[in-house]
């Protein structure tokens, strides 16, 4: 069991893990392990304009441990898990340091979700592709429009974290640490969260 | 004599407070009587106030004086002329205003004022309640409606819902049980209260006040999440305080209480509370849908906006359901629809005349406050009163901690003991409490005491909490509100939060916060918005709509700037984050491009020169370029502010001229063609080009020479003037920043204003 996997179980209970642990069993038709067609056929994702950057997500070497690339075509209980212990919140009397923590590995997960080609930056290409993603359930939008926002966003970045550029300097791309800087006014630590108490999913009860 | 004294406010120190004197002076001449019903005659005077019961002839009066005939709106003008002349004079005494807050200030100097008119023998005004409750109230809130964090608002409104009822039924029960207690002590000599009437004031005190807090909570900029609270359930307490009065008073008229009543007490809470909100979206929802036909008459706009708001309070008060809540949720309901519908004129307008007319509400209330308190009757009872400031004090600090600590339980984010500390601190009475106690109908035989009673705690709770809470503030480094505006990067991600979260909500199978917020905004996509949003406006999202504010507030930027001066920071241009590869120019063709350009330069450095950029320039623009896309290129074009060229190598020669000035200019020019062009295709140096709307330009041909794959518009690369393009880019730049004077949304046809000055909002 992961360090990390460990520290969220003293947090949550046991019936909030068994919880889901039923859930998981219910998405996997009850195998070992659960694949992407499994995540990809929940009724409710359909309307959601980032469901594929979302399932990736579960399957992104990238979340479950530290040092690898590349995707895992199946996971089991424990990554799931693994997974879901970016959501959890922050706890009351958390310190500063690990508050700090927290915050990266909420904020790393978000960059693993655009960086996709996984060479740890974020490319033009590739946040032009998550904005037009985030828009693309929003009925026609002109490309043009989609790709000034990009663009205007990836201005902003640079000029945030790079300040005056000269005309030949080439900006590569938002780093993580470049990421960390233009994100830090969202409190991520308090918004990135999912209420996972009283769970009962296995009748789908409505939650708080 | 006076305008002299106030053109010398800076001659000579002092003089700031001669003026506020002469202002006071003025005030307590306002309020005197003047008897004024004769009329003067030049000639001897006659008897009678008519001009018509003349008996005797004299001579045409030329001059006479008719105080009467403008009696009641001359006083109700300088009364509140002379609140914002002090308004203003605590601003410009910058050391005062910054230890105590504007409403202390405000009502020392109607306390100053009461006295004087005392002092003089007349009576001095008191607040009236029904001006209170019609006219002063709603503006206040009404602003703090409309401009009510949405956000927030709705991630804590259990914790606000639960402050504002139960913290507000448990103060009201404990400090009239106290009380009631209190009398019954034999020294206290205070026996002939009753029960009712020690829990009738109760409700009425422990009410907190929006006005109060707002007015302090303004200047001290906690952070958004404190804020939200003491100012939600100052708001929300409205219904439970309503309803509560009215109870107590109907038990004390009838003397009894059975338990039906109880009952039908707690029935008529929900009516109230639940009434006074579904009349206001009803309201909401007409105002809507009444801003989706505006687009003709985009001048009563604004109106609309009031008057709906206003009736849904009055239509709420009739009923005697809960104003304020009413009030509140025809502000929150109408806003999202009627933005999008009207023009940014419009929506300036109604920013500024709410902040105007609540500013000047908040600034009449706090001076009659000061002023009632001279004039009205008071009966002083020292352990009433000062039972009833401790005990208020107690039951605010219980009911937070205790609530506190039950609703920590539910929240994700707790609060701390700081948070707890500032919420119970900042639980100040105002007026409300006041104009409640004013309209205790007089068969309650300590009224008076009670007035007197509510004027301490309210001044105990405005002064002392008031003045002390921004350095305890500071003290306890309780966490203020973050300054800056959002960018588009946080919006973007705020967004993508959303969606994320709903999305992992949805795989674990809990239908929690984010899934409700989801389905519900995409109910209003679907259905609301298609009724209530004029034309196509309605598939907008939000992002969009954000990103095209934030345009818009560039352009304007940009237009007031002086255009393309190259006193605007260059910091990134989009060279700089444009991955594509840069192809090779052989050095021949450099030498042509650069030979190209510098003579067309040359040739028009002179024309630009004699050019005025105004934007009142009239131009003949065409009319049929579509106003998005023109904006957005524009945009585009001030976002590199830089010179950049799609092939980022040939913007490095072109910045390297004979002259300074000039590449910018012409560079500029083409830019817009390369700009033109990167719009309609992608980037990629194999891409077709569209062909551009504007007739095809010399310098697009110099680009051209370097990618022969693209479609040549034209293919000899002569030197040919482009003054023409030049004028096209320049009227279309004019065409936009006149556009942009009064934009609008979306695109809609030009409206011809006579008043060019943009208000940033």
């Amino acid at each position: 069991m992961s360090s990390r996997t460990n520290r969220w179980r003293k947090t949550v209970s046991l019936e909030q893990i068994n919880n889901l642990n039923k859930r998981f069993r219910q998405l996997s038709s009850n195998k070992e392990t659960l694949s992407r067609e499994d995540l990809a056929s929940i009724p409710d994702l359909d309307n959601n304009p980032i469901r594929l950057q979302i399932i990736n997500a579960f399957f992104d070497k990238r979340n479950l441990s530290q040092s690898e690339v590349g995707i895992v075509q199946e996971i089991g209980f424990e990554e799931f898990l693994m997974v879901l212990t970016h959501f959890q919140p922050a706890a009351m009397d958390i310190t500063e340091d690990n508050r700090e923590k927290l915050r990266r590995t909420k904020l790393r997960f978000l960059f693993n979700m655009h960086d996709t080609d996984g060479n740890g930056i974020i490319t033009l290409e590739e946040y032009r592709q998550a904005v037009e993603e985030l828009l693309s359930k929003a009925g026609t939008i002109a490309p043009e429009t989609v790709k000034a926002i990009a663009d205007a966003a990836m201005l902003d970045v640079a000029s945030t974290t790079r300040g005056k550029m000269e005309p030949d300097e080439f900006y590569e791309g938002i780093t993580f640490e470049h990421f960390l800087q233009i994100l830090k006014t969202l409190d991520i630590e308090t918004t990135m969260h999912v209420r996972f108490l009283n769970l009962d999913t296995a009748n789908m009860r409505c939650g708080k | 004599m006076i305008f002299e004294m106030s053109a010398l406010s800076c001659a000579f120190p002092g003089c700031r407070w001669s003026v506020l004197l002469l202002v006071l002076v003025l005030l307590v001449c306002s309020a005197l009587p003047i008897d004024a019903s004769a009329s003067v005659y030049p000639l001897r005077g006659t008897e009678g106030s008519n001009l018509t019961n003349v008996t005797t002839k004299k001579a045409f009066p030329v001059i006479g004086v008719n105080y009467d005939h403008v009696r009641k709106p001359f006083e109700i003008a300088l009364w509140i002329l002379l609140a914002l002349l002090m308004k203003l004079g605590f601003h410009i005494i910058p050391r005062v205003s910054s230890v105590v807050p504007e409403s202390c200030l405000l009502i020392v100097v109607g306390l100053l004022v009461g006295g004087f008119i005392k002092v003089i023998g007349e009576k001095p005004p008191v607040l009236d309640s029904q001006l209170f409750f019609l006219c002063l109230l709603p503006p206040i809130i009404l602003d703090a409606g409309y401009f009510l964090p949405i956000r927030p608002f709705t991630d804590n409104v259990g914790t606000i819902l639960v402050f504002a009822v139960i913290g507000t039924l448990w103060n009201a029960f404990f400090v009239g049980g106290s009380l009631y207690a209190l009398c019954q002590i034999e020294s206290v000599d205070l026996a002939g209260i009753g029960l009712l009437s020690c829990l009738l004031f109760g409700s009425i005190v422990s009410a907190v006040d929006p006005v109060a807090v707002l007015a302090v909570f303004e200047e001290i900029h906690i952070n958004e999440l404190l804020h939200i609270l003491v100012f939600g359930e100052s708001l929300l307490n409205d219904a439970v305080t309503v309803v509560l009065y009215n109870l107590f008073e109907e038990f004390y008229k009838v003397g009894t209480v059975t338990v039906l009543d109880v009952f039908l007490g707690v029935v008529c809470f929900f009516v109230v509370s639940l009434g006074g909100v579904l009349v206001g979206v009803i309201y909401g929802f007409l105002a809507a849908f009444t801003s989706r036909f505006t687009s003709h008459t985009r001048v009563i706009e604004p109106l609309f906006v009031f008057l709906y708001s206003y009736m849904a309070y009055l239509s709420s008060e009739l009923f005697h359901l809960s104003g304020i809540m009413a009030l509140i949720a025809c502000g929150v309901v109408m806003r999202p629809y009627v933005e999008a519908n009207i023009s940014h004129k419009s929506y300036t307008t109604i920013k500024y005349f709410l902040k105007m007319w609540s500013s000047v509400s908040e600034t009449l209330i706090f001076i009659f406050l000061g002023v009632s308190t001279v004039a009205g009757p008071h009966a002083w009872n020292w352990a009433f009163v000062v039972g009833t400031v401790v005990l208020c004090l107690v039951s605010r600090v219980l009911g937070v901690i205790g609530l506190t600590f039950i609703i920590n339980k539910f929240r994700i984010v707790k609060l701390t003991k700081k948070d707890q500390f500032i919420v119970a601190y900042g639980g100040l009475r105002g007026a409300i409490a006041f104009s409640l106690g004013y309209l205790l109908s007089d068969s309650h035989p300590t009224r008076h005491l009670f007035l007197t009673a509510i004027i301490t705690v309210i001044f105990f709770t405005v002064f002392v909490q008031g003045m002390t809470i921004r350095p305890l503030v500071e003290l306890l480094a309780v966490k203020r509100k973050k300054e800056s505006k959002r960018s588009i990067n946080e919006e973007i991600h705020t967004e993508f939060l959303d969606h994320l979260l709903r999305g992992v909500e949805d795989v674990c199978g809990h239908y929690g916060h984010y899934h409700w917020k989801d389905k519900l905004s995409r109910f209003n996509k679907t259905y609301v918005k298609r009724w209530l949003i004029a034309g196509e406006n309605f598939r907008e999202p939000e992002l969009i709509a954000f990103y095209r504010k934030m345009e818009l507030k560039q352009a304007i930027m940009m237009v007031e700037s002086g255009q393309l001066s190259s006193s605007l920071p260059s910091t990134v241009s989009m060279q700089n984050i444009e991955p594509k590869p840069i192809p090779r120019v052989s050095k021949k063709q450099e030498e042509e491009i650069r030979r190209i350009l510098r003579s067309n330069l040359q040739n028009n450095k002179q024309r630009m020169r004699s050019r005025s950029y105004s934007r009142h320039t009239l131009f003949e623009a065409d009319e049929e370029d579509n106003m998005s896309e023109v904006r957005l290129r524009k945009t585009k074009m001030e976002m590199d502010r830089r010179v950049s060229v799609m092939e980022g190598r040939v913007s490095h020669y072109l910045t390297v001229p004979a002259n300074r000035e000039s590449p910018r200019i012409g560079v500029r020019r083409v830019r817009f063609e390369s700009d033109n062009q990167v719009f309609s295709t992608d980037r990629l140096p194999t891409a077709h080009f569209e062909k551009p709307s504007y007739p095809s330009t010399p310098d697009a041909v110099s680009l051209e020479a370097e990618f022969p794959k693209r479609v040549n518009q034209k293919t000899d690369i002569g030197p040919k003037v482009y003054a023409s393009d030049n004028h096209q880019r320049e009227l279309d730049y004019q065409s936009l920043a006149r556009c942009l004077s009064d934009p609008g949304p979306h695109k809609e046809e030009e409206e011809d204003d006579d008043d060019d000055e943009i208000f940033m909002s």
